[in-house]
């Protein structure tokens, strides 16, 4: 402003001057650079940076993989803004930042812009056209977006729902939205198999499981009032261990989860299952829900070799009497402990027919089955046709690990935990292991 | 005013002359604490109770790990790394390298509200592992000590006894 101020001036009292003709090149030089900039956004999204070797993941024919971002901490649920940009839900803030927002501005797929907000650390994480919804282990939070997409006051968000349940096990608050206003939210129960006393071998079951009052289940909440709790809410679904993984079926309106089977029934009944009986049962599985179901935990588990509900050793089960005549059947069951951490139902363009409308599943990877080789350390697929699994599952990407066979699961080197669909129909993979977010495109190489 | 430069001078010279003892010192203590370390047998001479011979420890080693397959691998794992947020490593872990009766409190008891290490949380709990005979924990104990990159003096039969009787409810 000054130094146009004084041009001016003087321009008035010195009209042989050359400085208004520099100063009207000066114009025109940001006019045209102004313009070149304008130019190249559009020229957005020409070349996508995919990595030659695929970052060591396999994935089907005509897929490829690129690395957005790596070094992110341990991002968990993760969403993209109908612009591309990508919110990621960090396990623990870094530097008091819980969400990170990244941007990938010169469309190479390669995110080169990124920022963080929110001190609480936590799972949960949904966008949709008006605000970022994000939970912490007792709360959850919706932030206002912008026109573009972003949200721009990050300091002050409203709070949804608070003060559940939080103690150690299974606390993170995944959720997911209905596009009609409600809220799903997973509590988890704080216990493997409801037992007196958790985890120790000899400990009976407690009957009936205290643990369902308050957790072990889907609560189900308003997206526009504040501050609701319990009392509030409503108990939409119950005897659900873990489901980490959550997403709406707009196909069938329905909600649709991934649950963690229980562990250790060796550990705990060592003359009922031996290891290997242990380290394949029981199963994951993945459970169509209508208001008032009840999946039967603790008192009952999957057994997806006899295809039954199996009454639970701590409640006098020995592997074969089965139980739960009241609870619901799985619509598709994973092998066991390999942790479904995340489910998402394709709608895309991008990908080829056959996976519109089926299943993505981000598996974390196993713990409970060693002594045996550890496993499932990869996205899986299950095709769906008119809102029911239309063929069994399949590995969609796999290698995350980095090697062939996984003893421990602090080799793997990555661990998919969130996905998300982006609005080109690329599949978005986080990897709370290693840090690193993936995006899966197909037909771009 | 004219001796101003001269004692700039001294006190560099005096700066270099502590600092080269300083570091002269330093390379010193390092190196007594590798002899510490190597030599762990001359530095138990000194401290009192006697502590076990170093002897012992393949002893422990083959019959500890026999103990630490059956109750602790399928939660800590093979390569004792745990299970981030969930199982807590015994690799370079602070329960497990430092105070022995930390060690043994968390075996014996168990630890229900689950375990702090290393800055980390880790959500399950474990059961106490009072069962096993006195004779099974050290050697479990011990192998865990040094297994993983651990290196750390083994527990013995007896210190296991003396902490159960001065522990007893």
């Amino acid at each position: 402003m000054t130094v146009n101020a004084i041009i001016m001036f003087k321009t008035a009292h010195e009209s042989f001057d050359l400085r208004p003709k520099l100063f009207f090149l000066l114009i025109a030089i940001l006019a045209i650079s102004a313009c070149k900039e304008k130019q190249e956004k559009s020229e957005k999204a020409v070349v996508l940076n995919i990595s030659p070797d695929n970052e060591g993941i396999n994935v089907p024919d005509g897929f490829g993989v690129i690395k957005v971002a790596d070094s992110l901490g341990a991002p968990r649920h993760i969403a993209v803004n109908s612009n591309g940009g990508i919110y990621l839900k960090l396990r623990k803030p870094i530097d008091g930042e819980g969400i990170i927002y990244l941007e990938d501005q010169d469309g190479d797929g390669i995110a080169d812009a990124k920022k963080g907000f929110a001190d609480y650390g936590g799972t949960g994480m949904y966008l949709d056209k008006n605000y970022l919804y994000a939970s912490s282990d007792e709360e959850i939070f919706r932030y206002k977006l912008d026109a573009s997409g972003e949200v721009t006051n990050t300091n002050a968000p409203d709070t949804l729902v608070d003060k559940l349940v939080s103690y150690r096990t299974h606390a993170t608050k995944s959720f997911t939205m209905d596009g009609d206003g409600n809220i799903y939210v997973n509590i988890g129960a704080y216990s493997n198999a409801c037992q007196e006393t958790d985890r120790t071998l000899g400990s009976p079951g407690v009957m009936p499981c205290s643990i369902l009052d308050s957790a072990g289940g889907i609560w189900q909440f308003r997206a526009d009032k504040m501050k609701q709790s319990y009392a509030e809410g409503k108990r939409y679904a119950t005897g659900l261990r873990n489901v980490v993984g959550l997403d709406w079926n707009f196909k069938l309106n329905k909600l649709v989860v991934t649950q963690h089977g229980r562990d250790q029934l060796n550990t705990l009944y060592p003359d009922l299952f031996d290891q290997k009986t242990s380290a394949n049962l029981p199963a994951e599985t993945m459970y169509v829900i209508n208001e008032g179901d009840d999946a039967g935990w603790p008192y009952i588990y999957y057994d997806q070799f006899q295809n039954k509900k199996i009454l639970s050793p701590e409640y006098g089960g020995d592997g074969k009497k089965t139980a739960g005549e009241n609870a619901i059947d799985p619509i598709a069951t994973f092998p066991a402990h390999m942790a479904p951490n995340d489910l998402l139902f394709y709608t895309g363009e991008q990908f080829p027919e056959e996976y519109k409308n089926g299943a993505f599943i981000a598996f974390h990877g196993s713990w409970n089955r060693a002594p045996e080789k550890q496993k499932g350390y990869m996205v899986a697929f299950v095709p769906f046709k008119n809102g029911e699994p239309s063929g069994e599952w399949q590995v969609f990407a796999d290698g995350f690990a980095g090697l062939e066979e996984v003893s421990s699961p602090s080799e793997a080197e990555h661990r998919p935990t969130g996905l998300a669909q982006g609005p080109d129909g690329s599949l978005y993979v986080s990897d709370d292991a290693g840090g690193t977010l993936f995006r899966i495109v197909y037909g771009k190489k | 005013m004219q001796k101003e430069p001269y004692l700039k001078h001294t006190i560099t010279i005096f700066l270099l002359g502590l600092a080269v003892i300083v570091l002269l010192n330093s390379c010193n203590s390092s190196k007594k604490e590798d002899k510490a370390s190597s030599e762990t047998e001359i530095q138990t001479l000194t401290k009192s109770p006697p502590k076990v011979p170093e002897a012992d420890l393949p002893r422990y080693m083959a019959e500890g790990k026999k103990v630490y397959k059956q109750v602790c691998l399928t939660c800590h794992q093979a390569n004792g790394g745990g299970v981030s947020g969930l199982n807590p490593p015994l690799a370079q872990s602070d329960n497990v390298l430092g105070d022995k009766n930390r060690m043994l409190e968390i075996i014996i008891k168990g630890s229900e509200a689950g375990l702090e290490d290393n800055r980390s949380e880790y959500a399950n709990v474990m059961q106490g592992f009072g069962m096993l005979g006195d004779e099974e924990i050290a050697n479990v104990a011990s192998y865990i000590r040094n297994s993983f990159g651990n290196k750390a003096e083994p527990i013995t039969v007896e210190e296991v006894t003396s902490f159960r009787s001065a522990n007893k409810k």
